[in-house]
């Protein structure tokens, strides 16, 4: 015990003799931040065990608390949207009737809450955390009838044989092909859109939220309802995106599968580029010599 | 004299204006004055074309040793045997050019060679006796004195001349009136493409979009066959071709005429570009712009199709539809304009 005080002196010795150094005030802060989120950490109740025995009237209770607080300000206190006076503009869309889809789809790819208004909302880490999503979902859900969040089982081939998920995939991919590839390219890459939108890329994406993306149609993108295309089609298409995954790649490496604009790009900059350099190599007069012939 | 004259430079004397500077001194390269160098050079162009064998011995090796197929990620995730086969033979190549590149530049002969130009024409001589040597073979054969044989054979000439043209009327028959018409009739259900199932107005929502085809290019006979097929079947699917798109019917402004084209703020419309007939369903929900994506020709579908943007010069062709007795969506007629990019004809009928 001794010892340590001995040490725990010294090292305040040392401390305190760096204490008026610039970065000591930081470094004091960054230590008290970290030691205020460790004990809040471990002190503050695990959302895992709270969300378990909620009851749905609590859910829409705390979601409605959530959403007066992170959404009411553009969507309205009662989700029925926010106009602006001067043009009548639409700030933030009415929600009754989008459903629990739209706001698992909104929240859980962190498009909503909006960092800032734009052409297009960016999808980035999500705000909330799976509680209160499921929470602020059920809370929009109750305001009006809307599209369910998709079980695991509607976008699942289990329980198919191997020849029926083959016949599903190569379906998958017609309809993939007719109905998705305008916007989204050949094999999902995304696309540009007009005045500053995009088609996101949808490769990778979880097939839940590629799901509630086709029967939500968020932003700028259509429709594609259970009437419009039925949930097996829906199915179909998210194991066409899948398969993709492990496509083989035959010819080297596919430049983000963009098509022409990487591919010329690369032509372009490396095979051109190429070209240029060795016909400078071959013009540069590097080889000759101010001496004077010795015998020639 | 006037001023321009006065301002041009003084004549020297002689022959030429300018004194003829002559060829500057040859510089040497190094591997034409130090034997050292020039060794040098000649084991670098041997190496080069040593590792082009050595990459050619190694393409060899990889066509035998891997296998087309079964090894799509084995090196750096990329083809084995693509890969080795093309980075093998791309060492070759690019050694041998850069070894025949380095031998010109280091070890062929560096002398400047000076070749004078002189006139393009023959001699006075030569063209004399070329003109006289034509002149006799046509006083020869006679074919000034036989009009009988120099216009048979003109005669002759002309009509194998013919030949190949009257060959080009195979690329005909002339399409006719194929270009006006598509396969829809009254009455045709309008299809789901790819899975040919008819679509019920209660299956739509507002925002959905369906590419969708008319019912005939997917309808079977007794047997199993495509009642229509084969060209036939491609053509009547790329001229058939439709989107559908529910909005909200009061955002839909129809023209004169066309107040009864759609069910429910369902409109259906030609999938055909106008421009030069890509096929286009790159639509935005919100704002019900369907964007071309070839040369971003843009088409308001809630206006009739109007051109709002871009190289297209006429509307996009809208299909009337209704509903039939059971309630699915089906086509009041044929397009009343010819579908896709427009052609000479068009207005002449």
């Amino acid at each position: 015990m001794r010892l340590l005080n001995r040490q725990l002196n010294g090292l305040a010795g040392r401390v305190s003799r760096h204490r008026r150094r610039p970065l000591a005030g930081l470094l004091v802060l960054l230590l008290g931040l970290l030691l205020t989120g460790t004990v809040y950490a471990a002190f503050s109740p695990s959302s895992a065990t709270a969300g378990a025995a909620e009851s749905d009237t609590e859910q829409i209770a705390k979601g409605r608390q959530l959403f007066l607080v992170g959404c009411a300000f553009c969507h309205g206190q009662n989700g029925e949207g926010v106009r602006a006076q001067r043009d009548g503009n639409i700030i933030g869309p009415p929600l009754v009737g989008v459903g629990a889809a739209a706001v698992d789809f909104q929240v859980g790819t962190g498009r909503m809450p909006m960092a800032q208004p734009g052409a297009q909302v960016k999808a980035k880490a999500p705000v909330y955390n799976a509680d209160e999503i499921a929470a602020l979902a059920a809370y929009v859900a109750s305001l009006g009838p809307g599209p369910a969040i998709p079980d695991a089982g509607d976008y699942s081939l289990e329980g198919l044989s191997d020849q029926e998920r083959e016949e599903a995939i190569v379906r998958g991919g017609q309809i993939f092909l007719t109905n998705c590839t305008a916007c989204h390219n050949f094999e999902g890459s995304g696309g540009a859109m007009p005045r500053g939108g995009y088609a996101p890329k949808i490769r990778g994406v979880e097939p839940r939220y590629i799901y509630e993306a086709m029967l939500t149609g968020p932003q700028s993108m259509d429709v594609f309802s259970n009437g419009n295309l039925s949930p097996d089609e829906k199915r179909d298409v998210i194991a066409y995106l899948q398969s993709l995954e492990n496509q083989p790649n035959y010819g080297g490496f596919g430049l983000g599968g963009l098509g022409p604009v990487s591919e010329g790009l690369a032509a372009w900059l490396l095979g051109i580029g190429a070209c240029v350099g060795f016909a400078v190599w071959i013009a540069a007069h590097t080889t000759r010599t101010s001496k004077g012939n010795v015998s020639a | 004299m006037n001023d321009h004259d006065n301002n041009l430079p003084a004549v020297p004397e002689g022959d030429e204006p300018v004194p003829n500077p002559g060829l500057p001194p040859h510089h040497w390269r190094p591997t034409d004055v130090d034997p050292k160098a020039e060794k040098r050079a000649e084991r670098q162009v041997a190496a080069f074309f040593g590792v082009a064998t050595v990459a050619l011995l190694g393409f060899f090796v990889s066509y035998f040793a891997f296998q087309v197929g079964d090894n799509w990620d084995t090196i750096a995730g990329l083809g084995a045997s693509n890969l080795m086969l093309g980075l093998t033979l791309a060492i070759a190549f690019l050694c041998i050019g850069i070894g025949l590149i380095h031998w010109a530049r280091k070890l062929m002969t560096d002398q400047e060679i000076v070749e004078l130009r002189h006139p393009a024409a023959s001699s006075e001589e030569d063209r004399s006796t070329s003109v006289g040597l034509v002149l006799q073979g046509v006083d020869d054969s006679g074919i000034g004195r036989r009009p009988l044989v120099r216009n048979s054979l003109l005669g002759a000439l002309g009509l194998v001349g013919l030949a190949p043209i009257i060959m080009l009327r195979d690329l005909g028959p002339l399409p006719g009136d194929k270009l006006l018409h598509t396969i829809w009739k009254p009455g045709m259900r309008v299809v789901r493409d790819v899975v040919g199932t008819p679509i019920h107005v209660s299956d739509l929502e507002i925002g959905d979009l369906v590419n969708a085809e008319p019912a005939a290019i997917f309808e079977l006979d007794d047997e199993g066959h495509h009642v229509v097929e084969g060209v036939e079947l491609q053509i009547a699917k790329s001229k058939g071709a439709v989107i559908l798109l529910r909005m909200e019917p009061g955002e839909i402004t129809p023209w004169k005429g066309r107040e009864n084209w759609s069910v429910e703020g369902i409109v259906c419309f030609s999938k055909i570009c106008t421009h030069v007939g890509c096929p286009i369903s790159l639509n935005e929900r919100t704002k019900h712009h369907l964007l071309c994506p070839c040369h971003q020709s843009t088409f308001d579908l809630a206006d009739n199709g109007k051109v709002i943007f871009g190289p297209a010069a006429r509307h996009l062709p809208q299909l009337p539809i209704e509903v039939d007795d059971e309630g699915y969506l089906v086509a009041q007629s044929d397009f009343t304009e010819p579908v896709g990019p427009s052609f000479w004809e068009r207005d002449k009928t």
